[in-house]
């Protein structure tokens, strides 16, 4: 019988298997070694971490092909690339290298200001980030086949990614109580489309995955979005730019399963070492913060 | 009758909703307390590396491997396949208990995950509509010991699923599906 690849149900099937889990920045193999030992579910392969891109400023693009294929070799996890907001061709190149998923990312410089990519138009699977329910929908629309909530990548600082992941679930419990008429004006106001906003009413959730990313640090971090109601956490320079990251990669990924369990949760914090060193999102200009990217 | 599904990682909610609708109680497990209480597990997809190395942190394996030889149903599915199998052909922690060697990512990728509709005698009583299967970055069963029975194959004869007496491994993912007849079987075995 026939076999069908690049469907919706696949797509969607692999974020499912992700739940749970910790995808790990990393920005070569041993660093995705170290990721896989600690039981990431997957990795996010990376020229830079977030923390280093926000340093050395510049334009951010997609990473080196051979930095990510040495990835894909060192690990038998999925492995994930980002391309640039707007940038179908970057997302073509990773599609050819056979990457599992690609991220349409904000932490790297948008190359296309109206435009986000048509995703629909690819076989592998797109995660994007969000701000809000509309922001999510919209890219539903277009074809992401998993969502994060957007932090402040690069910070250490939770705060934006707990704003968000609010946002998100507190504009899905609002639609819950609405009665079917008022769906068609909230959908306006969401700038999202009715059929999505209807199913979300219906259903109390987003119709794909939805992890938290940008600002976690800490395994008491990873639980704070884990009972906010998010699915599993992106963890970027919070490891790689810590003191011990074995130690911290292998603590966020027992919190993350445990997030319930605040003896275990207790437990699996101590001794880590120093946490990534951070900057406050509060008292950054709005030019600095990487969230606000895309619409 | 209780069913736990292993809660480490992965699609745990998928395989709890499914077990509910059938009208089954169904309980997370994350520590090996939660597994005395109950009548059979499943151990879900997600990622294999992940739910070995969780488990074995939190001592699960065993108690795991003790519910096995009491008779009591195990199903894994994708990643819990190869934590049920013997032999995966690299080092990585697992409960090991199911007569079968297993090959990781064997049809590779994510863009050549895939679903097809399979033919599964075992499930469809007669009932001539196919089992829709989801593969995602799926293993297969390269070879079955002699006490294994296969359930189903693709058209080219790869395993997709088996049973061994009271251990049960597919594949694919019946719980991405709103088709309960695979989860209908792994109760009957629960109950023989």
């Amino acid at each position: 019988m026939e076999k069908k690849t690049g469907t919706w149900a696949v797509k969607v099937g692999l974020a499912q298997m992700l739940k749970g889990g910790v995808i790990m920045d990393v920005t070569n193999a041993e660093q995705a070694k170290i990721a896989e030992d600690a039981g990431a579910c997957a990795v996010m392969a990376l020229e830079r971490v977030p923390a280093d891109i926000r340093k050395q400023g510049g334009v951010a693009r997609m990473s080196d092909p051979q930095i990510i294929l040495e990835i894909m070799d060192a690990v038998t996890l999925p492995v994930m690339a980002k391309a640039r907001i707007g940038h179908f061709v970057e997302a073509q190149l990773l599609e050819a290298l056979g990457v599992d998923y690609v991220d349409e990312s904000e932490v790297l410089t948008p190359a296309d200001e109206e435009h986000h990519i048509d995703k629909n138009q690819f076989n592998i699977p797109f995660v994007c980030g969000c701000r809000n329910l509309g922001e999510a929908l919209r890219r539903i629309s277009e074809g992401a086949a998993m969502i994060r909530t957007k932090g402040e990548a690069g910070t250490g600082d939770v705060v934006e990614a707990v704003r968000h992941a609010r946002s998100v679930l507190g504009e899905i419990r609002r639609l819950q109580n609405m009665r079917p008429e008022e769906l068609y004006h909230t959908a306006k106001e969401l700038q999202a489309p009715y059929e999505l906003v209807r199913e979300v009413a219906e259903t109390g959730k987003l119709p794909v995955v939805n992890f938290a990313a940008g600002g976690i640090a800490t395994p008491a971090d990873a639980a704070l979005m884990m009972q906010l109601g998010v699915e599993g956490v992106f963890v970027g320079s919070g490891i790689f730019k810590s003191s011990d990251p074995a130690k911290r990669a292998k603590a966020i990924v027992l919190a993350t399963t445990h997030f319930n369990d605040p003896k275990i949760l207790a437990d699996v914090s101590r001794g880590l070492g120093e946490p990534m060193s951070g900057i406050a999102v509060r008292g950054m200009a709005e030019a600095e913060q990487l969230a606000v990217r895309g619409w | 009758m209780k069913i736990g599904v292993l809660a480490l990682q992965g699609a745990f909610r998928e395989h709890v909703a499914m077990l509910r609708g059938l009208g089954v109680d169904a309980v997370e497990v994350r520590l090996p307390e939660e597994l005395r209480a109950v009548d059979g597990l499943i151990i879900p997809g997600g990622e294999s590396t992940t739910i070995g190395k969780i488990a074995t942190q939190y001592g699960l394996t065993e108690p795991i491997r003790e519910l096995a030889a009491q008779g009591k149903p195990v199903w894994g599915t994708c990643a819990g396949m190869i934590v049920l199998a013997k032999d995966v052909g690299m080092r990585q922690p697992l409960v090991g208990v199911m007569d079968v060697t297993v090959k990781r990512n064997a049809f590779g990728r994510q863009v050549d995950s895939f679903e097809t509709d399979l033919n599964i005698p075992a499930i469809q009583n007669g009932d001539p509509t196919p089992f829709h299967a989801i593969f995602i970055r799926a293993p297969l069963m390269e070879t079955v010991g002699k006490n294994v029975q296969v359930l189903a194959t693709l058209e080219d004869g790869t395993i997709v699923a088996a049973r061994q007496g009271n251990l049960l491994a597919t594949s694919f993912h019946p719980e991405l599906t709103q088709d309960g007849r695979f989860h209908k079987y792994f109760l009957a075995m629960s109950q023989n």
